[in-house]
């Protein structure tokens, strides 16, 4: 009986169980809170991108009678947009990486995988820097015309996401450094993880329909 | 002895389970690389009519790759296959209810001076 009390205070004070560790949660889902969080974020998400992936579509050609100036699809210099796609994908190569590492309780490779990770979307997000630049430098600005503020929304968003993933990657990496992130809270990478994809899943939508198909 | 190897069994089938072990995901990483290899090509050599329906298939198939495997949703539960594919499902029709209802296929030269074209 005292034990019981025990167990249950336990579990007020720390909300996690000996349940945790062996994958039988006390939800009623039996999975994880943070993880289906994560993945109905991610699917709402999907709305987001879906919403300004569709807009830049319908105006992707459309200047306007106001104003003109060039399309983002004028200016695309695709060798070097093909090398940030390539960067972005291997991004969740070594995200994958760190996941898999953190569950072995290797923590010296998780904090390698993570710091890769964060660099390489970093290069990614130097990449898009460049472009927008290069863009406004042809005359291509927010507001030049339909077409420019619709792609620009669009990738703006898309960088947006990028850059709190590099944020939240900066993060794991301090917390595992700190001895606060063990493998006990593996999932918590995880949950950083699928994030991470999301990003590299919704660039492989835009880079082939924003980029690739004339 | 025997309780060890059937602990270290147990724990491999776990594992495999969850996913993929380190070269089965550098392997899935280099089909994706593959496949962009694929796309970008597709911008140098011009493959005619089958350009964009094979850049679409391409996509598909690098998402559901990322989808399946990086993401673990083949090997998770099916709970989470349903919270995201209803996204996706719901942001195909935004798609579809948007394009239809300004007219997406419609020639941008034919637009009348509205505000909008």
């Amino acid at each position: 009986m005292a034990d019981t009390a025990e167990t249950q205070t336990s579990e007020l004070a720390y909300g996690r169980t000996d349940w945790d560790d062996h994958h039988h949660l006390p939800t009623n889902t039996g999975l994880t809170n943070e993880k289906v969080t994560m993945w109905a974020f991610l699917g709402s998400d999907c709305l987001l991108f879906g919403a300004l992936i569709s807009t830049y579509l319908l105006c992707r050609n459309r200047v306007g009678p106001a104003t003109k100036g060039p399309t983002a699809a004028d200016l695309f210099d695709i060798p070097f947009t093909s090398v940030s796609s390539f960067v972005l994908l291997m991004s969740s190569l070594t995200m994958v990486l760190a996941v898999t590492s953190i569950q072995r309780a290797e923590m010296e490779r998780c904090k390698l995988w993570l710091l890769t990770t964060a660099a390489l979307g970093s290069i990614f997000i130097a990449g898009q820097v460049y472009e927008f630049t290069g863009f406004y430098r042809e005359g291509l600005g927010f507001t030049t015309n339909i077409s420019s503020s619709a792609f620009f929304t669009l990738t703006g968003f898309h960088g947006v996401h990028v850059s709190l993933g590099i944020v939240m990657l900066v993060t794991m990496w301090v917390l595992v450094t700190r001895g606060n992130l063990g493998p006990e809270r593996a999932e918590t990478i995880e949950i950083i993880g699928l994030y991470w994809h999301f990003v590299d899943i919704v660039w492989i939508v835009i880079f082939a329909v924003v980029y690739l198909i004339p | 002895m025997n309780t060890a190897t059937v602990s270290e069994d147990e724990t491999h089938q776990e594992h495999s389970d969850h996913g993929l072990s380190d070269v089965g995901y550098i392997k899935v990483a280099l089909i994706l690389a593959i496949l962009t290899g694929v796309e970008v090509a597709t911008y140098f050599v011009d493959f005619g009519v089958v350009e964009i329906p094979s850049l679409l298939i391409l996509m598909v198939v690098k998402f559901q790759i990322v989808v399946s495997y990086f993401m673990h949703l083949k090997f998770d539960s099916k709970v989470f296959s349903y919270l995201f594919v209803t996204g996706l499902i719901l942001a195909v029709v935004v798609f579809a209810a948007m394009g239809t209802s300004l007219a997406f296929w419609q020639d941008p030269a034919g637009c009348d001076a509205s505000a909008f074209c």
